[in-house]
């Protein structure tokens, strides 16, 4: 079997890791991006997608794993499809950001780093996303959703529902 | 959309093209975009660096260093390849002016990063991003892929016999990357940690060659500064802070926003005439200046210029130029432990000072928020703060102590009206973990 037949990932991406391990003065340092890329497509840093990004760069799934528990935004369980992160940090706590995550919790019914039964939502209280002069921020995957109200955390979480509806009834 | 604000006190340079759709290269060329790079090009390192040092121009992510002065640093003449890269992993809290220039000039960044190259002889810039703004990410590499096309970007930039090569790259959710050799760390594909300096980056910095390392905002500024020439952009600023800063008014704000004011203006006047004054007409309690490494101001300390060296008179320092205000009904014990929460949840661990240290902070801190402080917890907050001051290799463990430190000395008093099993008078957030 070919190098090509026996990747995980999606024919583009793959095509795009080949790509990218031959931009950098040095293989390793494609990995980070790797990382993020492969976790967009396939939700999380599976052993399998680990195992195959090692072999890749050249580097073994050890030294892989050693990288990945150091950046915030890697997992290695699988998040909802739509992952919710509210910032709480100083510019989003002065204007509201906990009673934002907290809205957020009663409408899913799940905490911090919690997963809906369905799968379509997860929720995550995060550090300073770069947004303080639009607080209270939040991004939905990465999509950011500003200066929000009560109201709007509903009004949120109506729209990603309705866009899976109209996804799943084509 | 993150919105735009506007004051008339503005000096719009870095801004300039804010809202004009400049992320489009023939709008950034209308706007006479890419001129300063031909001139450059003509003119040669020398000039540039010189025109870089007559701009008084400092160091825009937090440290104020002369941007001049650190590219004269990087040698002439070096067996290994050199390298720009630019910092755009804005992460302190209370900071979100790079966000804006990737969003409306992309190619400013491009730019400024192909002149950093001629003016200390790389051919390649990296532009580092952190991973939560992919859009932003994705509006820059189509701006590369655009200079790339019209021949900006290649073997030969402009025509010129010159090679200079750009990559987007993108981060995973790290703080501690933003401090400048853990950076270099993480594009070469490993953990943020620190590297002991020296050797400093310009003489051994990405893949063992000379680098130079600037702010996204700096770096941004670079061709504004080389079209006005150095010492008219030195002119707008004051003694010996060039030019302008990107000032994000953040917390409780009439009016939150990246207003781009002259180096030096008072901070008064940023809050209560630009920033419209604290929000619902409260008071003022505290200011922080500069993000939320930078220690708090009191009401009465807020009449101060606000470039490096005045910031620094007045005790604190202008880092990053995150000013979040914050009014009276605020508690400043619960701002205190929400700011070391961001520093324990970020150390890299390397260093025991600052792994520990943040970890017994957010510990004492959230206990004494409970309800279920000492008074001798007061002391042992500052006394662990103390500490911690310059016992680590990268400023990490600084950012979270100053500004405890800062806490603990200028809100004693509401330390102790949160003892012997009071609650938090502000009751805020009371449900905390205790750990």
């Amino acid at each position: 079997m070919s190098a090509e037949a026996m990747t995980l990932f999606s024919p583009e991406l793959a095509a795009r890791f080949d790509a990218l391990v031959e931009r950098y003065p040095a293989r390793r340092s494609a990995l980070i991006p790797m990382l993020l890329y492969a976790q967009d497509e396939v939700g999380y840093l599976s052993d399998a997608v680990i195992d195959e990004i090692a072999r890749r760069i050249g580097i073994t799934p050890l030294d892989v794993r050693n990288v990945a528990t150091y950046y915030s935004m890697l997992r290695f369980k699988p998040a909802g499809k739509y992952n919710v992160q509210v910032c709480t940090n100083i510019s989003c706590m002065l204007r509201g950001g906990y009673k934002i995550f907290e809205r957020f919790q009663e409408r899913l019914g799940i905490g911090h780093k919690g997963v809906t039964a369905d799968g379509l939502f997860s929720l995550e209280e995060v550090e300073c996303i770069g947004a303080c002069c639009w607080a209270p921020a939040i991004q939905v995957n990465y999509d950011f959703h500003d200066e929000l109200t009560d109201e709007q955390v509903d009004a949120i979480l109506a729209d990603y529902r309705s866009h899976e509806q109209k996804a799943g009834s084509r | 959309m993150p919105r735009l604000v506007s004051h008339p006190d503005e000096v719009k340079i870095v801004t300039s093209r804010f809202g004009k759709g400049a992320a489009k290269i023939d709008t950034y060329l209308e706007l006479g975009g890419y001129a300063s790079a031909r001139k450059a090009l003509s003119e040669g390192a020398d000039w540039i660096i010189n025109e870089m040092k007559a701009s008084g121009l400092r160091g825009r992510g937090g440290a104020g260093f002369p941007t001049g002065m650190k590219w004269s640093f990087v040698p002439k003449q070096s067996a290994k390849p050199k390298y720009v890269l630019v910092n755009g992993d804005e992460s302190e809290p209370g900071t979100c002016k790079d966000h804006l220039i990737f969003l409306h000039d992309p190619h400013a960044v491009i730019e400024g990063t192909i002149i950093a190259g001629m003016a200390i002889g790389a051919k390649t810039g990296f532009i580092y991003l952190r991973g939560e703004y992919r859009y932003l990410i994705q509006i820059v590499e189509r701006a590369v892929a655009e200079a790339y096309e019209r021949g900006f970007l290649g073997k030969n930039i402009f025509g010129s016999e010159t090679e200079f090569q750009v990559i987007v790259q993108t981060g995973a959710g790290a703080y501690e990357v933003g401090e400048e050799s853990a950076l270099m760390e993480s594009l070469e594909g490993k953990r943020g940690v620190p590297r002991i300096k020296p050797p400093f980056p310009a003489v051994v910095g990405l893949y063992g060659g000379p680098t130079v390392i600037n702010n996204a905002e700096t770096i941004a500024t670079v061709p504004h500064v080389l079209a006005m020439g150095g010492a008219a952009y030195a002119a707008v600023g004051s003694e010996r802070n060039g030019g302008t800063r990107l000032f994000g008014l953040s917390g409780h704000i009439e009016r939150p926003g990246v207003y781009e004011l002259p180096m030096g203006y008072s901070l008064r006047r940023m809050i209560y005439e630009v920033g419209g004054g604290v929000r619902g007409g409260r008071k003022l309690k505290a200011v922080v200046p500069g993000g939320s490494s930078t220690p708090v101001l009191l009401p009465e300390e807020i009449d101060i210029g606000m470039d490096f060296d005045q910031v620094g008179k007045a005790g604190s320092m202008l880092g990053s130029g995150g000013v979040v205000v914050i009014d009276d009904q605020t508690c400043m014990v619960e701002f205190a432990l929400r700011t070391i929460q961001f520093y324990q949840h970020e150390s890299c661990g390397w260093c025991i000072p600052c792994r520990e240290g943040t970890d017994w902070l957010k510990k004492s801190l959230t206990r004494f928020h409970a309800g279920f402080g000492t008074e001798k917890d007061i002391d042992n907050i500052q006394y662990l703060a103390e500490n911690m001051m310059g016992r680590t290799f990268c400023p990490l463990g600084d950012a979270a102590a100053m500004p405890t430190l800062g806490f603990v000395k200028k809100f004693r008093r509401e330390f102790e009206e949160h003892l012997h099993g009071k609650p938090c008078p502000f009751a805020h957030h009371p449900e905390v973990e205790l750990v």
